[in-house]
């Protein structure tokens, strides 16, 4: 195709940050640069490079981008606008984004002058957190406060997951994850073949960490047994379900074992390529896992498998898996409607595995015959000891929350902002998948969001609206105006405004959005809203 | 499309629609299903020339077994298929996607949404004075056609036209996210700045009249506009040996906008600024 490209140049720096990405541009007669577009997925690398290196993506870095990988910049223009930490506008190099979404608000989060608000960074056991972004010729982000408390929080004895992070596992060494018993799950894999690495994952009973508890086992099967090649893996570490913090531990402090998990997952189902997506908001688990990639491959434990780690820009809706596959494919981060599923057509139209990060971590632990189903928690909020909690799967919320020392509890916040708010007689519940359904709940991803007798639900209700009209990607009409109209309704019940019946026109708009939206981000956008107005009359004339 | 299939015969897929065998080619989408079946099925982004991108979900239909509705028209039929499109869940889905749209958007030239909107009785103004929109000012930065976003919908069409769908111009895209996501150019600059060829095959596809040849604007602006004293004369256009079809919108004896048939084998809907824009010189009286 012939593009109209846009007139004005990068910057030599730009040009020079962009080059890294793309590769240099061949020598032309200076007026024609034919693009490759079979390197659209390079876009998002590319802005995202350019904006580490200015600040912000100017007109002439997006032109720049869009001329070499030979995407129309009206196309280029629609990604970069899509994900939130790509500035269009020119800014200082260092932005400061606060956290204020929920338990940072719990822990009194300010925004200072100059400061971006920000969804959950994932920090949420050291809130109130904030991310720092410096651009320039050495850019780097730094996740505020630097340090949390420790690691793990409680249970040392029966950790399996935390096992190695207990012990004081150098996440940088591969020396040291060998020490620590790492890669042993790999060769053991190898002994098995891919069928009976199969085999052993779905005779586990494994369900996918994720949020939407879907059995790996059928899912590493229903790709195996694809016809169509090459298969590809594809590690969903795009945490950003608000309260949810378990993967960048696992990344941050264990990153081999993923690495090694996804050895095993990809020489089971046939995968050539993988990737890990990480949100951008994670700079240490970047740091941590490319490092560990590289080590691995160095090694020659990666066999004919290759990962890569891709970065995505500030987009909740990406943690959904086909907008995952958008956004590495260079595309806005729009959900695909399924069917098709991923098994089948996946990333880059081919058959793909696509796991939860703390589900690969589980991988290498059923190789080496550790049958214990555990499952970690993201306990924030009103307690004294935040943190990450490995607990057996089943284990009462009580024992957790005593744990963790909650202060009398209102009420708990399970799942995320895609979960629900706990009646006070459910918080002796199971923490299991059957012990949470029973309930009307969902385990989601782990999140144990404590809400004392202080805390202000109004408040924390009318954020998590505001976090779904934020993150809506804005594709399908339920959600993009349906999170719109959900939160107006709030704010006029807060007020007293009210007009007719608003809480029948707010469960109209729970169920439109849970029945027709696309995806799961529409799907689940009044579940926690609803729950606290059934569950505990928060807003509720 | 060809005059004669020559392609392999498909195998004919049966499921059931409102308690009615249907049967259908593989291949063929629910909506397919319900056509065949004599249901109507209320669609806005579904243009019969595009490749479906099911975001308006006002075709949504109840399929048994399936947690959610499902957009009919991009749902591939299955065998044994059971499907509802008149169940209570789907009336309220419809009906509320109708309320979210005309509460955000103005539809007073989307005839067919307007129209749904009575038959689903959808009351937008339940949502109260303060809902908000995405009333803004019109767009007019060239002679031959207008944007007015206050009345999109956001279906994409005219984004797969003047992408891989028909014009391979990609002048405009879906910028921005949430309810701030809308279409534009490259740093929203105007369109004779953007790649916009001015083939005009986005206005064929608006639903809503958001792009309008600017004739039909000014018109429509002096209060001159009247369909009913309007005709459509079929011809062919003079430019070059394509063959496409004209369909001339002649008001008072002028010609005020310029369409071709869908159905068309040569154009399917589509022209170029010459067919679509080229008529000046037919009314040229000086």
């Amino acid at each position: 195709m012939d593009l109209r490209l846009l007139d004005a140049e990068p910057t030599d720096a730009e040009r020079t940050a962009i080059d890294a990405v793309v590769g240099t541009a061949a020598a032309g007669d200076g007026r024609v640069v034919r693009g490759d577009r079979h390197r659209r997925h390079l876009l998002l690398p590319a802005l995202r490079a350019a904006q580490r290196r200015a600040g912000w993506v100017s007109e002439g870095a997006l032109g720049y981008a869009s001329r070499r990988l030979d995407v129309p910049p009206a196309d280029a223009y629609g990604v970069a606008s899509f994900y939130a930490l790509l500035a269009l506008e020119e800014r200082p190099a260092e932005v400061l984004h606060v956290c204020t979404d929920l338990a940072c608000a719990l822990a009194g989060a300010v925004v200072p002058e100059g400061a971006h608000a920000s969804p959950c960074l994932g920090l949420c056991e050291r809130a109130p957190a904030a991310l720092r972004t410096i651009a320039g010729e050495a850019p780097r982000e730094i996740q505020l406060p630097e340090t949390g408390p420790p690691l793990p929080q409680a249970g040392e004895d029966g950790l399996r997951l935390l096992r190695r992070i207990a012990a004081g596992l150098d996440p940088a060494s591969i020396d040291d994850y060998r020490a620590h018993g790492g890669f042993t799950a790999l060769a053991r894999a190898r002994e098995l073949g891919p069928e009976g690495v199969r085999k052993a994952v779905a005779d586990a009973g494994l369900l996918g960490r994720g949020g939407a508890a879907f059995p790996t086992g059928a899912k590493w099967d229903a790709v195996a047994r694809q016809p169509a090649q090459p298969h590809y893996l594809v590690c969903n570490a795009d945490e950003s379900e608000p309260g949810t913090f378990k993967d960048r531990v696992l990344m941050e402090q264990d990153p081999f074992a993923l690495v090694e998990a996804m050895a095993i997952a990809a020489y089971a189902t046939d995968c050539t390529h993988g990737y890990v997506y990480v949100r951008a908001e994670y700079p240490l688990a970047h740091e941590r896992v490319e490092n560990a990639i590289a080590q691995t491959r160095a090694a020659g434990l990666l066999g004919d498998f290759d990962v890569e780690l891709r970065i995505g820009a500030g987009a909740y809706v990406c943690g959904e898996e086909t907008a995952l596959f958008q956004s590495i494919e260079g595309y806005r981060g729009e959900p695909r409607n399924k069917p098709p599923f991923p098994v089948e057509v996946g990333l880059f139209g081919k058959p793909t595995v696509v796991n939860n990060v703390e589900t690969l971590a589980n991988v290498p632990e059923i190789l080496n015959g550790d049958a214990r189903e555990t499952r970690l928690f993201c306990v924030s909020g009103n307690v004294t000891r935040p943190g990450l909690y490995e607990l057996e799967l089943g284990t009462p919320l009580r024992a957790l929350l005593e744990l963790a020392g909650a202060e009398p509890v209102k009420t708990v916040l399970l799942g995320g902002a895609a979960g629900s708010f706990l009646r006070p007689d459910q918080l002796d519940l199971p923490l299991s998948f059957e012990g949470a359904r029973e309930a009307g709940a969902t385990l989601g991803s782990g999140v144990v969001l404590v809400f004392g007798e202080e805390a202000d639900l109004t408040a924390a209700v009318l954020r998590i609206a505001e976090f779904f009209r934020d993150e809506s990607c804005g594709q399908c009409v339920p959600c993009r105006v349906g999170t719109v109209r959900q939160e107006e309704a709030l704010h006029r019940l807060a007020s007293g405004a009210t007009l007719g019946n608003e809480v029948e026109t707010l469960a109209d708009l729970a169920q439109v959005m849970r029945d027709a939206s696309i995806c799961g981000l529409g799907q689940t956008a009044a579940s926690a809203v609803q729950s606290a107005m059934i569950n505990l009359e928060v807003l509720t004339p | 499309m060809t005059a004669v299939s020559i392609s392999a015969p498909r195998r004919v897929v049966e499921l059931t629609v409102d308690g009615t065998p249907v049967r259908v080619t593989e291949g063929s989408t629910i909506l397919d299903a319900c056509k065949r079946a004599g249901i109507e099925t209320p669609t806005l982004c579904y243009g019969d020339t595009l490749t479906p991108v099911n975001v308006c979900r006002v075709c949504v239909v109840e399929l048994e077994g399936a947690r959610t509705l499902v957009p009919s028209c991009s749902r591939k039929v299955e065998d044994g298929m059971v499907v509802h499109t008149d169940s209570p869940r789907v009336r309220t889905s419809r009906k509320l996607v109708l309320e979210l749209l005309a509460s955000s958007v103005d539809l007073s030239l989307a005839d067919d949404a307007r129209r749904y909107a009575a038959d689903y009785d959808a009351h937008p103004e339940r949502f109260g004075p303060d809902a908000a929109t995405v009333a803004q000012d019109v767009k007019i930065d060239n002679d031959l056609y207008v944007r007015d976003y206050s009345k999109c919908i956001l279906c994409y069409r005219c984004v797969e036209a003047c992408g891989v769908d028909h014009q391979n111009t990609f002048a405009i895209h879906v910028a921005g996210r949430g309810f701030g996501a809308h279409i534009s150019t490259e740093l929203d600059v105007p369109l004779p700045d953007s790649a916009c060829v001015y083939c005009g095959n986005c206005i064929a596809v608006c639903p809503t009249g958001a792009l309008m040849f600017k004739s039909e604007y000014d018109l429509r602006q002096a209060g001159a506009w009247d369909e009913s004293r309007q005709t459509e004369v079929r011809t062919v256009c003079p430019y070059c040996g394509v063959g496409c079809n004209l369909e001339l919108h002649v008001q008072d004896g002028d010609i005020v906008k310029v369409t071709s048939p869908d159905d068309h084998d040569v154009t399917r809907g589509n022209l170029c600024i010459k067919g679509r824009f080229g008529f000046q010189h037919v009314q040229n009286r000086d």
